[in-house]
């Protein structure tokens, strides 16, 4: 398997700016992960393996507040939904690559690869080797969260506990909840699943989570189709 | 946190990962994602982190009283700032900032 260095280092090129967004993001996440009690092979380990911000950062609050097992893993599957779209708006363009490159280019499948790799592939460079493109922007950004998140977990732990690191993983959220609300379907899911989730606090196992996230899902499928059934009224 | 789950957590919190994001890479040809779940899928991100930050905040931190509770005001200062900036470094330094102040004033 012979890698093309141009594709690789025009993925390496595009993903740059995002490496430096990477890195201060994983140095919080380990160092928020030991000030919930977690050791710092355990959150290399898992960022190494799991590679998903937002994922790790609810499991880790949810573990630190005696959540089960199945609780944190439907809440993985629910915070990585959005993967499953990646996956299959990519998969037509990637057909002809092996089955390992495409697991491959699978496990490091995050929010900026998918999108600068959906651009690029529209474009139709002929000299661009997709797979060596998409491991070009995989493996740095791969790299990057991992060391991160080593680094975050060990100058974390010489932290005091009055700095209050454990607000970091509230904030995380909150800077990643805001730029998702894209339109007014959006705001409905994200008041109807927080509002339901605060309400439904005292339930057993987070489930209060699970109600208000799947209830929120449903609110904004909802208003997208009232908003568009309503604008085709407006245009009659 | 128990060590041996904790373990088993980060296994399946992987695998579950991969299979999401390796699934139509690996099996378009077997799989047919249905329209309107497709449709919903754009709403998961709003409606799950709302759903995860909301009671997050809201919990009683010990510090301040009820709608002043100090972490609770922190969070209001990172959200403007977060709709702002967009920028997830400023949301952070924006509301750790806030949260020291507050907690050196009222101390």
């Amino acid at each position: 398997m012979r890698v093309h260095r141009p594709s690789f280092l025009s993925g390496l090129r595009d993903v740059a700016p995002m490496l430096l967004g990477a890195a201060p993001f994983g140095l919080i996440t380990g160092a928020s992960a030991v000030a919930a009690g977690m050791a710092a092979l355990e959150i290399t380990l898992m960022s190494a393996t799991v590679f998903a911000g937002a994922a790790q950062l609810a499991a880790i609050a949810l573990l630190s507040a005696g959540a089960a097992v199945w609780v944190v893993l439907l809440t993985t599957l629910m915070v990585n939904l959005r993967h499953v779209m990646y996956s299959a708006a990519l998969a037509p363009s990637l057909r002809s690559e092996s089955l390992g490159a495409r697991a491959a280019m699978g496990a490091v499948l995050v929010d900026h690869i998918y999108a600068f790799a959906s651009l690029r592939f529209a474009r139709r460079e002929p000299d661009l080797v997709r797979r060596d493109y998409v491991l070009g922007m995989g493996l740095p950004m791969w790299l990057t969260w991992t060391c991160a998140t080593a680094a975050g977990a060990f100058l974390g732990a010489q932290v005091p506990a009055s700095w209050q690191l454990d607000f970091a993983v509230p904030l995380m959220f909150l800077a990643l909840l805001i730029p998702s609300i894209r339109n007014r379907p959006g705001l409905v899911a994200a008041i109807t699943g927080g509002g339901l989730a605060l309400a439904l606090g005292g339930l057993p196992f987070n489930l209060g989570l699970v109600i208000g996230a799947l209830t929120g899902i449903a609110a904004g499928t909802a208003a997208e189709r009232v908003a568009a059934t309503y604008s085709q009224r407006r245009v009659r | 946190m128990n060590r041996p789950d904790l373990w088993f957590t980060i296994a399946a919190m992987a695998l579950l990962t991969f299979a999401l994001r390796a699934s139509f890479l690996l099996a378009a040809d077997r799989l047919v994602l249905p329209p309107l779940l497709g449709r919903s899928l754009t709403y998961v991100p709003p409606a799950v982190l709302a759903a995860i930050v909301l009671p997050a905040l809201a919990q009683p931190s010990g510090v301040g009283v009820g709608p002043f509770d100090l972490r609770l005001l922190a969070g209001a200062v990172a959200g403007v700032v977060a709709w702002r900036t967009r920028s997830i470094l400023a949301t952070f330094a924006a509301g750790m900032v806030t949260l020291w102040g507050l907690t050196w004033l009222l101390r």
